[in-house]
């Protein structure tokens, strides 16, 4: 495979989308990943093109993003990397999203022998995927651009070079815009080839690494950003589902002729999992759903199921019961022999509750049929717009061409919006009533019905060799989810930890489980790093100290650890009533060490964090100040989940409702500085949406013991749970 | 049908009196800048103005607002010119952006009445305005950023 086949995406030829005189460069996909073709060859297979990048005769580059933008700027990080080997003048960029097509428009992903393409923007994955394929795009664009120039002018290519948006022949001093190289040009059948050394270098960069101003702020601070929420059609009507408060329930009946005689009601629509009120406005809807009563078929799996029970007295026994369902997540060296030889073993037991995502846009979709009934218009935020297309066909026994998809902002992602049942749901409901529909989920509604980062125990264990150096590693994680627990869990690229062996104990409780940001990195280095700390202590060594002395840290995690002990000034003596915890976090390809500095009010049991230190080695960083942004936020929701969010059923029933029970972390709870450093890198990007909040939990958890000498193994660390651990 | 002020102008919405200002504002007047983010007055994306002062507008009838002077994002100013909103763009706040409408409203309200507040001001005054992608930090600078710049 040459390096034009490690991303979906390239250029092959021209297509007038109706604007004549624009040039319109195409991307096209073969099924072995990428090949650039000849016209004839990608007609002869058949293989669809789509327009990715269009230049107009007043200069303006238009460039299709599929960078799904839910807060974290890819729709703009993405295609800063095509505009940057375009040499295009930024200010003369525009973007529109890249329609829901992953074929054409998706990153190209290779398991085994198996290729696929997506449009998935999850695992922080928009810039690490899109970035190269994004670069050989403008690249090659660049150089059609400058072949027609040459050829105008009548010079050796070579001789050319550009500024923004402009090709110049510097011994004539001739000077041309990409608006008029339009006018003559044309895309070659045969796009030309790019290697890699023709990639600027990094001193060359106009764009990347550079501050530039995020493409979605300006709508976001006028309330002119649209949202699904937001959308308005005309004769569009109000939807929106109840659910069963027992998660999967399937519903038998209800009071329908009393709530279709209310004001405004227009139908009660039956869905699988739900009953959906529609309503001419919202506030019918909301009416109408306080006043329907369902009663729900018995026999849910999730049906009697009691969370903090199972945590508390069922999950020790599954980590216990040598009959139980065991997956083995990684098995290396012989960890029998490693701790039958240990000079010592230290062992946690660590807990972590429910969360939810709490995006703050309640989930809901907009859904408008045609007269015949044989298309639907969708308009949507989602992290998958092309897996998105497809259930939404699927549900409703279409093709996926039958479902045109309008992606937009996400109001809040961070995992839950790959999946899209709430837009299924709209669909279903506008071809019931045969009207287009707004279908809105209440707070309650999306709390209730949420897919939630399933709880676990987790059990480690350590083996400490005759020279004290860790030999040996067991992690068993018990829970419900398999995968979802599985994320962060091998301790692969920072400490070389020779014999391992790791497993996951399953068990099933109907609850809905999904990517939470991260998805099992906190609570699994909760587990991995809160042993680490506990180790260096009883070993009587600085956290720093213990991990360079006892265990095989890799040379990027020594670069990281060392930044961040200079970052913090470890060292240096705290306030009283201060101290200080360290964890090393590490997530999609990037990797790094973080330090929090926190207080406690041992009366009420809170925890206060006041600063916090992280250096990160992401490879290159494509946007510094975005990137920090993103590493802040994940910082801040991290520190949320660990205070204070906790999610728990009982009676099968999710307890929490709102804000007020499922509370998330305030303004004068957040840190009062925050301190993001990366490493000066030139490698890959890698994803930085959620290096900021795995090493959270460990941070703070390890900070405590420093401060109080007890130790905090069970996430969220409520007030209840920090003064029942100062008792012990 | 019931009249109201909204953003300097009387429009008449075709709703009961009890109807949540907020679904007054965001599906019948077309306003969808206020966003609905918990419906119980606890997350503060829906802040608007009645009068100067910041409201809850899902907890917020609209019988109770009329004849009051309602301002909503989409009149803090037509061109995105209020210091609040040049901070906002200046220190690159929003990340989903979902929640900004409601927080630059409510911070709206604290510069008018105080013009130069502390940090502790500020974050006691915003404390009822969630930011799930956690921009805390950020909102803060800009709210300085404003009152020093005016």
């Amino acid at each position: 495979m040459n390096d034009q086949q490690q991303n979906g995406l390239t250029i092959t030829r021209r297509e007038f989308l109706g604007s004549v005189g624009w040039l319109t460069f195409t991307v096209a996909f073969a099924p072995q990943g990428l090949l650039v073709m000849s016209e004839a060859h990608a007609k002869a297979a058949n293989y669809e093109i789509g327009a990715w990048v269009r230049i107009s005769p007043d200069n303006i580059v238009t460039i299709l993003t599929p960078g799904a933008e839910m807060g974290q700027g890819s729709m703009t990080g993405v295609p800063i990397a095509l505009a940057e080997e375009l040499d295009a003048d930024w200010d003369r960029v525009r973007l529109e999203w890249a329609p829901a097509d992953p074929e054409k428009y998706g990153y190209a992903r290779k398991r085994g022998e198996l290729l696929s393409y997506s449009m998935a923007i999850v695992g922080s994955r928009a810039v690490m995927m899109y970035y190269e394929g994004m670069r050989r795009a403008g690249a090659q664009v660049r150089k059609v651009l400058l072949q027609a120039a040459a050829k105008e002018w009548g010079v050796d290519p070579a001789e050319l070079s550009t500024e923004p948006s402009m090709v110049v022949h510097g011994a004539s001093g001739r000077r041309m815009t990409y608006g008029e190289v339009v006018a003559f040009a044309e895309v070659p059948d045969k796009m030309p080839q790019i290697s890699k050394s023709e990639f600027k270098d990094k001193s060359q960069f106009r764009l990347i690494g550079k501050p530039v101003a995020r493409r979605d702020i300006p709508d976001k601070v006028n309330g002119t950003a649209q949202f699904s929420i937001d959308i308005q059609l005309p004769g569009m009507v109000y939807a929106s589902t109840v659910h069963a408060s027992v998660q999967l329930a399937k519903p038998k009946r209800w009071n329908d002729a009393e709530v279709r005689a209310m004001k405004g009601v227009i139908d009660i629509v039956k869905l699988e999992q739900g009953v959906a009120v529609v309503a001419d406005t919202f506030e019918h809807v909301l009416a109408a759903r306080k006043a329907l009563a369902v009663s729900w078929a018995e026999g849910a799996v999730a049906e009697g199921y009691d969370s903090e029970k199972a945590l508390a007295s069922i999950y020790p026994k599954i980590a216990d019961d040598n009959g139980a369902i065991t997956k083995t997540v990684s098995n290396k060296g012989d960890v029998q022999a490693a701790f039958a030889d240990a000079s010592k073993v230290f062992k946690a037991t660590v807990r972590s509750d429910y969360g939810y995502h709490a995006q703050m846009e309640p989930l809901n979709g907009v859904a408008r049929f045609n007269a015949a009934g044989d298309r639907v218009e969708v308009w949507e935020g989602t992290q998958a717009p092309g897996r998105s297309r497809e259930k939404i066909a699927k549900a409703l026994g279409f093709k996926p061409s039958q479902v045109i998809h309008h992606q937009q902002y996400m109001g809040g992602g961070f995992g839950r919006r790959s999946i899209t049942d709430y837009t299924i749901e709209a669909a279903l409901i506008a071809r019931a009533i045969k009207r287009p529909v707004k279908m809105i989920w209440t707070r309650e509604e999306d709390l209730a019905f949420a897919m939630f980062r399933p709880q676990s125990l987790q059990c480690v264990q350590a083996a400490l060799d005759k020279d004290g150096k860790i030999s040996g590693w067991r992690h068993c994680v018990v829970g419900d989810g398999n995968r979802l627990l599985h994320s962060g869990i091998k301790i692969k690229n920072y400490y070389g930890i020779p014999n391992q062996f790791i497993e996951h104990r399953g068990t099933s409780h109907g609850i809905r489980l999904k990517h939470w940001r991260a998805v099992a990195h906190p609570f699994n280095l909760l587990a991995i790093e809160g042993l680490v700390d506990e180790m260096a202590a009883k070993e009587g060594l600085d956290p720093f100290e213990f991990r360079r002395q006892r265990m095989a840290m890799t040379s990027k995690a020594k670069r990281v650890f060392d930044a961040v002990e200079k970052m913090s000034n470890w060292n240096t003596k705290r306030p009283e009533g201060r101290a200080l915890g360290l964890a090393v976090t590490d997530r999609s390809g990037s990797l790094g060490a973080g330090v929090v500095e926190i207080s406690l009010n041992r009366q009420t049991g809170k925890i206060r964090v006041h600063k916090v230190w992280v250096a990160i080695d992401g490879g290159t960083i494509v946007q510094p100040e975005m990137a920090r942004r993103n590493v802040e936020s994940g910082i801040i929701y991290g520190l949320s989940s660990v205070l204070k969010e906790r999610a728990t059923m009982k009676g099968g029933k999710v307890v929490q409702s709102n804000f007020h029970d499922y509370e998330v972390l305030r303004m004068s709870e957040a840190p009062e500085e925050l301190h993001v450093a990366f490493m000066d890198r030139d490698t890959k990007p890698t994803g930085l949406g959620e290096i900021g909040n795995p090493f959270i939990p460990a941070a703070v958890a390890n900070a405590f013991y420093a401060l109080t000498g007890k130790r905090l193994y069970h996430m969220p660390f409520t007030p209840a749970r920090v003064l029942a651990a100062l008792k012990t | 049908m019931i009249v109201l002020n909204v953003n300097g102008k009387a429009v008449s919405v075709n709703a009961e009196p009890e109807t949540p200002l907020l679904w007054a504002i965001r599906e019948h007047l077309k306003l969808t800048g206020t966003k609905y983010g918990c419906g119980a007055g606890l997350c503060g994306a829906c802040t608007v103005h009645v009068n100067g002062k910041a409201v809850k507008s899902c907890l917020t009838a609209i019988s109770r607002v009329e004849g009051a002077s309602v301002t909503t994002i989409e009149g803090l100013s037509g061109d995105s010119s209020h210091p609040l909103q040049k901070a906002w763009l200046a220190e690159q706040v929003p990340q989903c952006g979902y929640c900004q409408s409601g927080q630059i409203m409510k911070a709206a309200e604290l510069l008018k009445k105080n013009p130069h507040p502390s940090r502790d001001q500020i974050v006691e005054h915003m404390n009822g305005n969630i930011c799930r992608c956690g921009t805390y930090t950020r909102i803060i600078a800009a709210i300085q950023r404003a009152s020093q710049e005016g």
